[in-house]
């Protein structure tokens, strides 16, 4: 042993391989990362259910004979109520017995033109139907720019009216939250107590470098939440329906974005650590930041339910970005760069965060 | 005479005005137990986590074998075992798992039983540092001094808060270390425990050292001095009776 090269790695794996046994024996971190979510999904699941229904009035004067109308009328989450009362429509509209008015018109240059009109007494039903509808036409368009591919693959790109469910906004809702109190809580609480219990200070007689002490307990804390964050989305997939439009792929950018936004999470976690003085001042600095974005980034509600006044403050938090590239990702089968102005955000968060993290960060 | 392991020159550490460390020079020698005595706030473990290249000095020189503190701190590092007063343990893992651990921040490979068996814990390499007794969790600090075969290794009070027996347990793997050519830096609070285990002593008050030797001789010269007890010494003490009556075997289940 006398002359071998030390290997920081190896010595930041074995602490990556301690801390995350630590992690799989302590409670309350399978707790907060599996089971709240999994009961959030589960009783918004059922909740939901099948009964959510979205009712929708076609125009009179609507083209009907299009296939977007095709689309949305053999959805299961859409009614479309033939034979309505067209003199009161809108005051239905705005009482929100129905959710939304559509107008479909064919131009002279042989554009379809849809006009959607929503009310903010179901906001959340209108932002569902706005996604479905944009999924058509953006699959049509995209159709119809391939227009000189053979028929038969024409076929293969239609959607067989997929069906928005609640579990479909709820699941990314909660695996976004589910990451950020782990990158929150976890990493504060282990870096507060290793302090404390003057475990960081047994390290640094070791000749690992400090850096590796940081990055091997977060890479831990990054396999757990991959882990936990695949619990959640395949339970959600294979009992609840929950919709993964690519499949595979689809899971799998999922889990990139979820490890992106971990890391900045992280960054949260160490600026906690660092600002409490022990362990008992964790929960309320730490509630501070997750319990705004726990109610506020659009987790249970969409943004757009919110009072205009405080769509601004859920537009400013990164979980709202990560919740919404999600559900691009899960629902509408984004890849990971085509929800880049997200991550681009949730970046610029991390930027943020991190730089404060490096000033407040206490070793000892 | 052996060479030393250990060379403190004019040692000074101040915490803005506070001096802890007020010039203190001294050096350790090859395979000695050294003992560092002093009352609370005396400046011990600063001096020590110094030494360990925990702590960096405001003036002076350190050398351990041979190598700089200031230069040199990840080769000292691997060639010392620490054992930091009232220090714990990564949290929710076992004691084997624990071993591995500091295996991996050492960049050596070991065999936790082995280990374990040098302080007697072989039987408690599946319980957590939190569930051991006061006297397992120092044999257990002491047993992670020793993965990286360390050619020094400090130990601040290892002793205190230990009952009579787990003690003199202590002591016993001590000496076991010590005979192995291991030098052994401690800290104690307690006389008898330094006139037992100690080859020299440096008695350090304020931040400066103001006597070092060996028990014997520190006693000579003061009894030379024409110190005299002011009680009668009975040939035996009250621990004498103590251990005598509970035994040496420990109780730590």
């Amino acid at each position: 042993m006398k002359n071998i090269k030390y290997d920081q790695l190896r010595a930041m794996l074995s602490l990556t391989k301690a801390s995350l046994k630590a992690l799989m024996r302590n409670p309350s971190a399978v707790v907060f990362n599996l089971v709240f979510p999994l009961i959030f999904i589960l009783v918004f699941g059922f909740i939901g259910g099948s009964s959510f229904k979205i009712d929708v009035v076609f125009e009179k004067n609507s083209d009907t004979s299009n296939h977007i109308y095709k689309e949305l009328a053999e959805s299961n989450t859409i009614t479309i109520i033939k034979n309505p009362d067209y003199q009161n429509v809108f005051s239905d509209l705005e009482k929100g017995r129905i959710d939304a008015v559509i107008n479909i018109e064919n131009s002279p240059s042989g554009q379809q033109i849809i006009s959607l009109k929503t009310t903010k007494a179901s906001p959340e039903r209108g932002s569902i139907l706005k996604m479905i509808i944009s999924e058509i036409v953006s699959k049509q368009n995209l159709a119809f720019t391939e227009a000189k591919t053979p028929k038969t693959e024409l076929k293969e790109i239609e959607i067989e009216g997929r069906k928005f469910k609640t579990i479909d906004f709820i699941l990314p809702g909660q695996l976004g939250f589910s990451l950020l109190s782990a990158g929150v809580f976890g990493t504060a609480f282990i870096f507060i107590s290793l302090r404390q219990t003057l475990v960081l200070k047994r390290f640094f007689a070791t000749p690992v470098k400090k850096v590796y002490i940081i990055l091997g307990e977060s890479l831990s804390r990054l396999i757990f939440s991959i882990f936990t964050s695949i619990i959640i989305i395949l339970l959600g997939y294979y009992i609840f329906g929950f919709t993964l439009v690519n499949g595979f792929v689809t899971l799998l950018n999922m889990l990139i974005l979820s490890v992106i936004a971990l890391i900045v999470f992280l960054g949260f976690g160490f600026v906690v650590s660092g600002i409490a003085k022990n362990e008992s001042a964790v929960p309320p600095i730490a509630n501070l930041i997750t319990l705004p974005q726990f109610l506020l980034a659009g987790t249970f509600f969409p943004i757009s339910n919110f009072p205009e006044w405080l769509q601004p403050v859920s537009r400013a938090l990164p979980l709202t970005y990560l919740n919404e590239a999600l559900r691009k990702i899960s629902f509408e089968g984004a890849g990971i760069f085509d929800v880049w102005k997200d991550i681009l955000i949730m970046l610029i968060w991390g930027v943020v965060i991190y730089s404060v993290a490096v000033k407040v960060f206490k070793w000892e | 005479m052996k060479e030393n392991i250990i060379e403190v020159k004019n040692l000074v550490k101040k915490y803005n005005s506070l001096v802890a460390v007020d010039g203190i020079s001294f050096n350790v020698r090859v395979g000695e137990v050294f003992g560092l005595l002093g009352p609370n706030g005396a400046g011990k473990t600063t001096t020590l986590e110094i030494m360990e290249t925990l702590r960096d000095k405001t003036s002076g020189e350190v050398f351990i074998n041979g190598l700089s503190v200031d230069e040199n701190q990840n080769e000292i590092k691997k060639i010392i075992g620490i054992q930091l007063q009232a220090a714990g343990f990564y949290p929710n893992l076992y004691l084997n798992e624990l071993i591995e651990l500091f295996a991996g921040l050492y960049n050596v490979y070991t065999d936790p039983d082995e280990l374990l068996d040098l302080v007697d814990l072989r039987d408690k390499k599946n319980s957590k540092y939190k569930e051991l007794s006061g006297g397992q969790k120092q044999r257990f600090s002491v047993c992670t001094t020793l993965i990286n075969e360390p050619k020094l290794i400090f130990l601040d009070e290892p002793t205190t808060g230990l009952d009579p027996q787990a003690r003199r347990n202590l002591w016993e793997l001590i000496k076991r270390i010590k005979a192995k050519g291991t030098t052994i830096m401690l800290t104690t609070h307690y006389m008898d425990e330094a006139e037992i285990l100690c080859d020299r002593v440096g008695i350090i008050d304020h931040g400066n050292i103001i006597a070092i030797d060996s028990p014997d001789n520190l006693i000579d010269d003061l009894v030379r001095s024409g110190f005299e007890r002011p009680k009668q010494v009975k040939l035996a003490s009250l621990e004498d009776v103590f251990i005598n009556l509970t035994g040496h075997s420990i109780r730590d289940v």
